[in-house]
C-alpha cells in the first residue's frame, strides 16, 4: 500500500515598516506592503488552489484527500484582507477530507527559547483552528519543521496528540527510508510522519527548473514514482508550501494543472491511496525508532537551523527578544503582548540571515530588506521601543496616582481595563 | 604582452587613490607577466637633469618588493625652476616640428582659460611620451586618467597601437555639475579616440555612457583590487578620546566629492541621542575651513575632532581607534578607502553613490544626501555591538575576495581582445 499524504504550509509574514532609532510612535507593521502582499498571493495561490482542490475532492468523492497547516498569523491577514480565501478554506473543512494541523501561532521560534511561550502559543493557534473550521488538531508539526527529541517528549506529554510531523532528513533516517512511521525516541505513543524530501521537491523546487533532467514533470510520471513506493513502504508524505501553488511556482509553468491531473494518476494503481496525517497515524504502526538529539528543520541544504540562527545578530536578536518576555507579560496589556509575539514570527531573523547573501539565492526573493544588516537594525529599533513600552506601562500606575500599597492583581485589573 | 602604461602619480608621491590604484595594478601585472612601461611626470622634489630617466626597480620609486617586468620613465615637472609657461609653449612648438600628425590633436584643444600649470603640463607630458615611446617596444598603449589622455593619444598615432583609457574619476564626480569644460573636452576625446575604455564601476559606466556619449559596447568594466597588508598592533596611546568613548570616522580629501557636510550634519543628529561618541575627519581639502566653521555652527565643535592629512602609521593608528568608518560620498567611481578600513577591522558605512558598494555586500549602504538614514545607521553599529562584530567579519572576508590581480586579468584579457580585432 502507498498512502499520498498531502499537507501543505500557508504562512505569510508581518513585514516591519522601516523604523529608525529617532521613531518612536508604537505601530510597527508596514500594514499596505502586508495588505498588498496578501491580497496579491490570495488571488495567485490561496483562491485559484482552493478552488481546484475543493473541485477534486467533490469529483474523487472522499477519495482524495489532504491537509492543511495554516498559521494564525496567516489566518489573521486573510480575516482582514482577503475574508473570501477564509471561507473557501471553511468550506474545504466541510467535506470532511481536510485535516488542519497545530502549529505555534506565530510561526516562532518559540520551543528553542521558552517552554512556556511555545504551548500558550500552540494552544491559541489549536483555538483558533477550533474556532474557524470546527476541528481539534491531532497532529503537530514545528515551525519550519524544527524537530528533536525534546520537541517530541514535550509535545507526547501535552497529550493532545497523535503524531508529529518533520523532515524526513538523510542525517537522521541514515539507510532508512521515510516512507514509514516511526516513533520518535523517548515516547510511547507518538508517531513520526517525515517529508519524503526528495518527492516533495520535485513539486515544490524543482518543478519549472528546465536544467532539471526530469523536466518536465508531469502527472503520470510523477504518479510512476509514487507507485514505485509500493512493496517498500506504507507512506509518501508531501509537505510543501501552500504557496508553491501559484506564487513559488507561477500559474504559466503548469502547476496546477499538473495537480488537477495528480488524483487520477495516483489512483490509477489499485494499491494507492490518499490520506491525511491523521488517517497514517491510525493506519500504520511504527516501524523502528529514530533518535535526533540535534536540531534538524526543512529548510535550505543544511537542514538546520542556520537560517534563522547562524550569525551574532540573530542570535542578539532572539535572545534581547526573550529576555523581555517576564517584563511584558507584567504589563498583562494585550496590545504589548501581541506586539512582543509578532515580533517573534520566524520570518523576522530570517532576514538577517548572511549564509547566502553573497550569492543572491533563494533567501533574496521573498526578503523585503536591501541587506540582512538593515534587517537587524529595523528590528532592533522596533524591540528597543517596544522594551521602553514596557517600562512605561510599569511606571503608569504611580503616575496616576494609585496607592503603592495595592497589591499586584489589583494593578492589573486596573491595567486590563 | 608589452604596455605602455601613462600615468599622472604613484607611489611615494601620492595625492590620492590613482597612485594606489596605478601602483596595484602595475605590481599584480608584473605577477603574471605582463612587460610595463611606466611613464609619469616627475615631482616637484626631483632633481633629474635630463628630460627622460629611466629608474630600475631597486631605486626610490618602487616602494616595496621587485617588480621585474615594470620599467619606470620619468618626465621632469613644469613646477621645476626652468619651465615657465612660455617655455613650455616654445618647447611644444618643436616637438610639434619634429612630429608627424600624432599631435594633431593634441593642437585642437581650444579654450586656454585653463592657463595653469595642470594645463600646460599635461600637454607638455603628452609631447614628451610621444616622443620618448619611439624608442620603446610595446603591444597597448594604457593611459590612466584625463591628464595622460592626450600623451595616450598622442603615442596611439604615433605607433599605431591601440589605446585604452582607464577612467578612475570624470570630471562630473570632482566638480559635481560646475564641469571645467577643458576637462571635460579632454576626457571626451580621450574616450572617443581610445580602442576600448575601462571603468572602475558600473556607477562611472554609467557616466561616461550618458554624459560623455560613448557607446555601451565599448566601455568594460574592471573593478580595482586592495594590498592585503598584515597589520601589527598598534599601541594606543595618548589621545585626546577616553576609552568610553566611541569613534566614528571620516577619513578622505575634505572636498564637495566626499560630502564632508553629510558626515556633519548626520554626527549632529548622532548627537542630539547619544553623547559618548567623537567624530573625528581626517584628511585636508578645500573645504577644510568650512567643515570646521559648519561643526561650530551645528554646536558640535566640542564633539569634533579635524586631523589633518595623515600619514602612515597615523592613519593605521587611527584605524585601530575607530569604531565605525562611514563614507558619505556625493559620487566616487570606486572608493578604496572603506575597503582599507574593513582590512583594519574597522565596518563601514559608504553611499550608495560610489563604485563600491557595487562590490562590497558586508557593508551598510545609504544616499549620501538621506543624513537621517546615516545617523540611525551610525546609532546601530554603536548600540548594537552583533552589528559591528558581523560586518566587520563577513566584510574582512569579502575585501581578501577583491585581488589586484583579478583586475590585472582582466585587462590583459582586454589587451588580448583589442590585438586580436585591431
Amino acid at each position: 500500500m502507498a498512502s499520498v499524504c498531502f499537507y501543505f504550509q500557508g504562512h505569510q509574514p508581518l513585514r516591519l515598516r522601516h523604523y529608525t532609532v529617532f521613531d518612536n510612535g508604537n505601530r510597527y507593521f508596514d500594514d499596505y506592503k502586508n495588505a498588498a502582499i496578501c491580497t496579491k498571493v490570495a488571488n495567485k495561490c490561496y483562491l485559484p488552489a482552493n478552488r481546484l482542490l475543493l473541485n477534486l475532492i467533490k469529483k474523487y468523492d472522499g477519495r482524495f484527500r489532504i491537509a492543511y497547516s495554516l498559521t494564525g498569523i496567516l489566518l489573521e491577514q486573510l480575516q482582514q484582507y482577503s475574508p473570501e480565501v477564509l471561507s473557501t478554506f471553511d468550506a474545504l473543512a466541510e467535506t470532511g477530507c481536510v485535516e488542519f494541523l497545530a502549529e505555534t501561532y506565530y510561526h516562532s521560534l518559540s520551543f528553542l527559547y521558552s517552554r512556556d511561550e511555545f504551548l500558550e502559543q500552540v494552544s491559541k493557534h489549536m483555538e483558533t483552528i477550533e474556532y474557524l473550521f470546527g476541528q481539534k488538531p491531532r497532529i503537530f508539526r514545528n515551525t519550519e519543521l524544527i524537530y528533536n527529541n525534546d520537541l517530541a517528549a514535550l509535545i507526547e506529554s501535552t497529550g493532545k496528540f497523535d503524531a508529529i510531523a518533520s523532515e524526513g532528513a538523510d542525517h537522521i533516517l541514515g539507510f532508512r527510508s521515510p516512507n514509514f512511521v516511526y516513533r520518535p525516541k523517548g515516547c510511547d505513543k507518538l508517531k513520526l510522519l517525515l517529508k519524503n524530501y526528495a518527492l516533495s521537491d520535485d513539486i515544490a523546487f524543482r518543478f519549472s527548473d528546465r536544467n532539471w533532467s526530469q523536466w518536465p514533470l508531469t502527472a503520470d510520471k510523477f504518479a510512476q514514482w509514487v507507485s514505485a513506493v509500493n512493496g517498500n513502504g506504507n507512506v509518501v508524505n508531501l509537505f510543501m508550501d501552500y504557496e508553491t501553488f501559484g506564487e513559488h511556482q507561477w500559474a504559466d509553468t503548469g502547476i496546477f494543472d499538473f495537480m488537477n491531473h495528480l488524483p487520477q494518476e495516483i489512483l490509477k494503481h489499485p494499491d494507492n491511496d490518499f490520506k491525511t496525517p491523521s488517517e497514517v497515524a491510525r493506519s500504520y504502526e511504527p516501524v523502528g525508532t529514530i533518535d535526533v538529539p540535534h536540531l534538524t528543520s526543512w529548510a535550505d541544504t543544511e537542514r538546520d537551523v542556520s537560517a534563522w540562527l547562524g550569525n551574532a545578530m540573530q542570535s542578539n536578536a532572539i535572545h534581547e527578544l526573550y529576555r523581555l518576555e517576564k517584563k511584558i507579560k507584567n504589563t498583562s496589556d494585550e496590545i504589548i503582548i501581541a506586539d512582543w509575539r509578532k515580533l517573534q514570527i520566524s520570518d523576522h531573523f530570517y532576514y538577517m540571515c548572511t549564509k547566502y547573501f553573497a550569492d543572491g539565492d533563494v533567501h533574496k526573493y521573498f526578503n523585503p530588506y536591501d541587506s540582512p544588516y538593515d534587517s537587524y537594525i529595523n528590528f532592533m529599533n522596533v524591540l528597543h521601543n517596544l522594551g521602553s513600552r514596557c517600562s512605561a506601562r510599569t511606571a503608569e500606575p504611580a503616575l496616576c496616582g494609585l496607592s503603592q500599597d495595592k497589591g499586584r492583581p489589583g494593578l492589573q485589573t486596573q491595567i486590563g481595563d | 604582452m608589452r604596455v605602455f602604461m601613462l600615468g599622472w602619480e604613484f607611489p611615494p608621491f601620492i595625492s590620492g587613490g590613482l597612485g594606489t590604484a596605478c601602483y596595484g595594478l602595475t605590481k599584480a601585472m608584473d605577477r603574471l607577466n605582463i612587460k610595463v612601461i611606466f611613464c609619469l611626470p616627475a615631482t616637484a622634489d626631483s632633481d633629474y637633469a635630463t628630460h627622460v630617466k629611466l629608474l630600475t626597480p631597486s631605486s626610490k620609486l618602487s616602494t616595496s618588493g621587485k617588480l621585474r617586468n615594470v620599467v619606470f620613465r620619468t618626465i621632469p615637472s613644469l613646477l621645476q625652476p626652468y619651465s615657465t609657461s612660455q617655455g613650455y609653449k616654445q618647447h611644444l612648438k618643436e616637438k610639434r616640428k619634429a612630429q608627424s600628425q600624432g599631435s594633431a590633436a593634441i593642437c585642437s584643444i581650444g579654450p586656454t582659460d585653463y592657463s595653469g600649470d595642470m594645463y600646460t603640463e599635461v600637454h607638455r607630458y603628452a609631447a614628451i611620451a610621444a616622443e620618448l615611446a619611439k624608442d620603446e617596444e610595446f603591444d597597448v598603449v594604457h593611459a590612466h586618467d584625463w591628464m595622460t589622455y592626450p600623451a595616450g593619444i598622442a603615442v596611439a598615432k604615433a605607433s599605431g597601437k591601440p589605446l585604452i583609457v582607464h577612467i578612475h574619476s570624470t570630471e562630473f564626480d570632482r566638480s559635481g555639475e560646475h564641469v571645467n569644460q577643458m576637462v571635460y573636452d579632454i576626457e571626451r576625446m580621450g574616450m572617443h579616440a581610445a580602442d576600448k575604455v575601462i571603468a572602475v564601476s558600473n556607477f562611472t559606466r554609467n557616466i561616461i555612457i550618458s554624459r560623455y556619449g560613448l557607446s555601451a559596447e565599448k566601455v568594460e568594466v574592471v573593478y580595482n583590487g586592495i594590498e592585503h597588508n598584515g597589520n601589527g598592533n598598534i599601541n594606543l596611546g595618548e589621545t585626546q578620546i577616553g576609552k568610553d568613548e566611541k569613534i566614528v570616522l571620516f577619513l578622505g580629501r575634505i572636498t564637495m566629492q566626499k560630502g564632508p557636510e553629510y558626515f556633519l550634519m548626520a554626527a549632529k543628529k548622532v548627537l542630539d541621542v547619544m553623547d559618548n561618541v567623537k567624530f573625528v575627519m581626517a584628511g585636508s581639502g578645500d573645504l577644510m575651513q568650512r567643515a570646521v566653521e559648519m561643526a561650530a555652527e551645528l554646536g558640535i565643535g566640542q564633539k569634533m575632532l579635524f586631523t589633518g592629512f595623515l600619514h602612515g602609521e597615523d592613519v593605521e593608528r587611527i584605524y585601530r581607534m575607530a569604531d565605525l568608518f562611514v563614507m558619505p560620498s556625493v559620487s566616487e567611481p570606486f572608493g578604496l578607502v572603506p575597503l582599507e578600513a574593513l582590512g583594519n577591522d574597522v565596518p563601514v558605512i559608504i553611499s550608495k553613490q560610489s563604485g563600491v558598494s557595487e562590490v562590497l555586500r558586508h557593508a551598510l549602504k545609504v544616499d549620501f544626501w538621506d543624513i537621517d538614514e546615516m545617523a540611525n545607521k551610525i546609532i546601530a553599529v554603536l548600540k548594537y555591538p552583533p552589528l559591528g562584530v558581523t560586518l566587520r567579519d563577513h566584510g574582512r572576508y569579502e575585501t581578501g575576495k577583491l585581488r589586484w590581480k583579478d583586475a590585472a586579468q582582466r585587462c590583459a584579457q582586454i589587451y588580448e581582445e583589442l590585438l586580436v580585432t585591431v
